[in-house]
């Protein structure tokens, strides 16, 4: 086709374009090559599979496993299990813990490995996406569906 | 679309809509914001302070519109040249990142009480942060190319096409920040609201809408407002420089 016939503004549309498709396509790129690095957290089966050195700092991520939380008689030394459902690592921690670090709920445990467990300087909380009001949480789903048809 | 190229078509639909969207979107925002404040509960786990939400969350995807808003104009006046797409991009901007800004300063103060810090580099929140500098970037950039179209100097004519690239490059950072929390581990939570489904109990995700809807009036209003103001500008400038050469 003679480029006389392309319009400059359908010209341009399709230069925009290109240009959007290789944007994209540079973003993913650097996403993908990212994804490793740009984790904030290893999780337990990280740790388990590929170890970090000894006394390396690295983060570890994951839920606080049910019935594992067990306080020393020193009263600030901890000792809880960190699982994602595949692997577990057990953590050790002195200090204040934050107020949502409870049992079966995300943790973000900054620190090292020491032998086959993680020794953390610092704690910090991960919730899930839910929000849901703290009178429903006990209810059943029946229950709670009733209180929900009552205040409508 | 091009109905509007006439500016003095535009101001005057502007006059009437910006008070139409202002008004309103301030009475939802406050609103909203009172009724999650005074009547939500509190959450299972975070207590009162999941009301940090109702202004939280509007203000980041306000953040996350005022530069969709940006992009889709720099389309409009790369392909289409169309006069007022340069000026919408500049008005949505200043706002753009002033609802960036809070969202960082609000999710901080959520960040502290919740996870235990005021502040994390993990993905959601750096791209978040970078998302603020663009905007540092954008405004400073198309206000320079103004200044030189309006001194007669080389981007004269083309003023603000530069601005327009940035503007669209910039955007790559929207779906990175949308995706951050899914492709990396955060310390930030997965999106409660995803594809018509809701992780937000009702008592909370009205309140949450409402805001965010109030939210948005209030930044098209501002738009328009700043809108009206740029062009404005650009009128006095010319009939000045008209009259120094008169």
């Amino acid at each position: 086709m003679p480029r006389a016939l392309i319009k400059p503004k359908h010209q341009r549309l399709v230069l925009v374009l290109l240009a959007l498709a290789a944007l994209i396509g540079a973003g993913l790129l650097a996403a993908w090559a990212l994804s490793r690095q740009a984790s904030y957290f290893y999780i337990p089966s990280d740790l388990v599979a590929r170890p970090p050195e000894q006394g390396r700092a690295v983060r570890l991520g994951g839920m606080v496993e049910k019935g594992s939380l067990k306080t020393m008689p020193d009263g600030v030394t901890i000792h809880f299990t960190v699982t994602d459902g595949k692997a577990e690592v057990p953590v050790r921690f002195s200090g204040i813990t934050p107020d949502l670090f409870v049992e079966g709920s995300g943790v973000v445990a900054e620190g090292r490995m020491d032998g086959r467990s993680f020794v953390a300087d610092n704690l910090l909380a991960k919730h899930d996406e839910k929000y849901v009001p703290r009178e429903m949480k006990d209810m059943s789903a029946a229950q709670a569906k009733q209180v929900v048809a009552q205040t409508k | 679309m091009h109905g509007f190229a006439n500016p003095a078509r535009f101001l005057r639909l502007a006059r009437w809509l910006m008070p139409a969207l202002l008004v309103p979107g301030l009475v939802l925002s406050l609103g909203a914001l009172a009724w999650g404040l005074a009547l939500a509960p509190p959450d299972h786990l975070m207590g009162v302070t999941v009301k940090i939400l109702f202004i939280h969350v509007p203000c980041v995807w306000l953040g996350m519109a005022g530069w969709s808003t940006i992009a889709i104009s720099s389309i409009a006046e790369l392909v289409w040249r169309h006069p007022l797409a340069g000026i919408a991009a500049r008005a949505a901007a200043v706002p753009g990142a002033v609802f960036t800004a809070l969202g960082l300063i609000t999710g901080s103060i959520w960040g502290r009480p919740t996870w235990g810090t005021w502040w994390v580099w993990d993905g959601r929140l750096t791209s978040f942060l970078i998302l603020l500098f663009l905007y540092f970037g954008y405004i400073a950039l198309s206000d320079a190319a103004q200044r030189d179209a309006g001194a007669g100097g080389p981007g004269a004519g083309g003023a603000g096409r530069v601005a327009a690239i940035f503007g669209l490059v910039g955007a790559i950072n929207i779906p990175i920040i949308n995706r951050s929390v899914v492709w990396w581990n955060s310390l930030h939570q997965p999106p409660s609201i995803t594809m018509g489904k809701s992780a937000i109990d009702g008592t909370y995700l009205w309140p949450l809408l409402i805001a965010a809807l109030g939210f948005s009036l209030v930044f098209g209003g501002v738009v328009l407002a700043r809108m009206r103001m740029l062009l404005a500008e650009i009128q006095t400038e010319a009939r000045l420089r008209r009259k120094a050469l008169g």
